[in-house]
């Protein structure tokens, strides 16, 4: 394992140390429990937005804390949801009593410890509302597992909601643009390579130097199937294929299309693939009204990529077009 | 003869050495059908509780040991586990609140509660290859135990068994809860990873019933 790190054991504390440093303008950060909290937070009157999960998904979900976007984020350990002592602490940070919404990633891990910080935020009197992204059609079998996964998706999620509560919606209004955005939204993903967990210190899963992974989740798990090596064309092809087969398009609608890197994929590789991507939806009449390309939502240094898919309305655009400011993504003031 | 305070503290610190003991193992289990943190997980969170054991009031009781126990799970482990061990604590510790000494018919109480709390926050059920598996068949070996009359450690004893052999009778399921069930078919011929552990903490709940009892 060959890592920039000084103590396994320190990774996300150092980590966040650094972005504290770096972000000082947007951010401060708590320590014991930790959590990454908007500078000019509380903001009275506005809706706090909390989202959280396991570290190494950089630079989600600290990196979305600030202006018209996330109030706070919590980080667990590498992989591992924050336990319900930190997001209760974010929660009454953000707090300006038009009550606060959790953005939770459907991992069984990450519901059960948001539910039961929102249990305890309840008991001290904040109103919580909580949406579970679920956007990851990789998982076939819904009723038979923990449900489908909350990835890329997520980051749209963010971003829109987080313009919603900018502009002063309330709680039930910026919970019901999140549940549209997620219920709009479909992602799936590929590894070309696993990725270590610095105090595992071994690859997550093994693949074969002209082997590929799809359907993977963002946890360094193995996905739904292995094939052999392809062309960016090809790959790019067997994710749209289930993504438009599970929310079909009709033609002159509008999408926003994703690209995002795993951690380890050049940007270099990603706009290959949104080329093909581009080129499938125009040929079906797709509109790709907004796009985002870049590695948003990582899974250490694995190399691989996922692509999202989001239909739009004309409030979503206008949301997602709004002034953002936080250390990844950046617009508009 | 009943279990008391002196076993409580005993058998927490025997799930800390042993969890310590096997964090590599659990790690190992958990790569291969999760995400690789459960073995690192478990072990942060015993170690956490074993720094508090020595600051329990005297007078304390079992169901002290446990809440403790459970506090502190919630709070250091995260992921599914913290929560999902810590219910259970929790509610072996109502089943047995404030009593100082623990019979067969107690124990098999404690470990039901337990097994409803995880059923209860986890939603999963048997044969969905997730901890219940170890805990059910540990409950109802309890249960069985007691009711045949068998003294506290006997019941334990029959529970660590009876999970032990329930987590080996994951290795052929096909998940169908937690992040093993995003493998599907793939996740079958590997042990669950929180049977496993819950295995080895009631083996060493056993284990310390044995050394109370001199048995």
């Amino acid at each position: 394992m060959k890592k920039i790190i000084n103590d396994p054991k320190r990774v996300v504390d150092e980590s966040v140390a650094g972005f504290a440093l770096a972000h000082a303008d947007l951010v401060r950060v708590d320590v014991d429990p930790i959590r990454v909290v908007r500078a000019d937070a509380p903001i009275a009157g506005k809706v706090g937005l909390v989202s959280g999960g396991g570290s190494g998904h950089e630079p989600l979900h600290a990196g979305f804390v600030g202006f018209g976007m996330l109030d706070a984020a919590v980080p667990g350990a590498v992989f591992t949801s924050p336990t319900p002592d930190p997001i209760l602490e974010a929660t009454k940070a953000v707090d300006g009593g038009a009550g606060v919404l959790h953005i939770v990633k459907n991992y069984t891990g990450d519901v059960l410890n948001f539910e039961t910080a929102a249990d305890l935020a309840a008991a001290e009197g904040i109103e919580v509302r909580a949406v579970v992204t679920n956007d990851d059609v990789a998982v076939r079998d819904s009723l038979y597992t923990a449900g489908r996964r909350g990835v890329a998706g997520t980051v749209l999620v963010e971003k829109i909601a987080g313009a919603a509560a900018e502009r002063g919606d309330s709680l039930e209004e910026v919970a019901s643009v999140a549940e549209r955005v997620n219920a709009a939204a479909r992602s799936m993903g590929l590894a070309l390579t696993p990725c270590v967990v610095p105090h595992a210190g071994e690859p997550s899963f093994t693949l074969a130097e002209d082997e590929i992974e799809i359907g993977i989740g963002i946890h360094g798990e193995p996905g739904r199937e292995r094939v052999g090596l392809e062309p960016a064309d090809r790959l790019v092809d067997r994710l749209l294929e289930p993504i438009l087969d599970d929310l079909p398009y009709e033609a002159g609608e509008r999408a926003l299309l994703f690209v995002n890197g795993m951690g380890g994929t050049p940007q270099i590789e990603l706009y290959i693939a949104y080329r093909r991507a581009a080129e499938v939806l125009t040929e079906r009449g797709i509109h790709v009204a907004r796009s985002l390309v870049g590695s948003y939502i990582t899974s250490l240094e694995m190399q691989g990529m996922s692509i999202t898919l989001l239909k739009l309305d004309d409030e979503m655009i206008e949301l997602w077009d709004a002034p953002v400011q936080t250390a990844a993504l950046r617009w508009g003031r | 003869m009943g279990l008391d305070i002196t076993w409580a503290v005993d058998w927490t610190r025997r799930s800390a050495e042993c969890i310590s003991e096997h964090r590599v193992d659990l790690i190992t289990l958990d790569r291969e059908i999760g995400d690789g943190d459960h073995g690192e997980n478990m072990d942060r969170g015993f170690e956490a509780v074993s720094a508090k054991l020595d600051d329990l009031a005297a007078g304390s009781v079992p169901s002290d040991v446990l809440k403790l126990v459970a506090t502190t799970l919630i709070s250091t482990v995260g992921g599914a586990a913290g929560p999902l061990y810590g219910t259970a604590y929790l509610k072996a510790a109502s089943a047995v609140a404030g009593e100082a000494s623990l019979d067969g018919r107690a124990i098999a109480a404690l470990l039901t509660a337990g097994r409803d709390g995880i059923v209860l926050r986890g939603k999963a059920e048997a044969g969905d290859k997730t901890m219940v598996d170890a805990w059910t068949p540990a409950a109802d070996a309890a249960t069985a135990a007691a009711e045949a009359g068998a003294d506290a450690a006997a019941v334990l004893d029959a529970a660590a068994s009876a999970a032990e052999a329930g987590a080996e009778a994951t290795e052929p399921l096909i998940a169908r809860k937690g992040r093993a069930s995003y493998l599907g078919e793939r996740s079958a011929g590997h042990r669950d990873p929180g049977a496993e552990s819950s295995a080895l903490l009631l083996r060493a709940a056993a284990d310390a019933a044995r050394a109370a009892t001199g048995a």
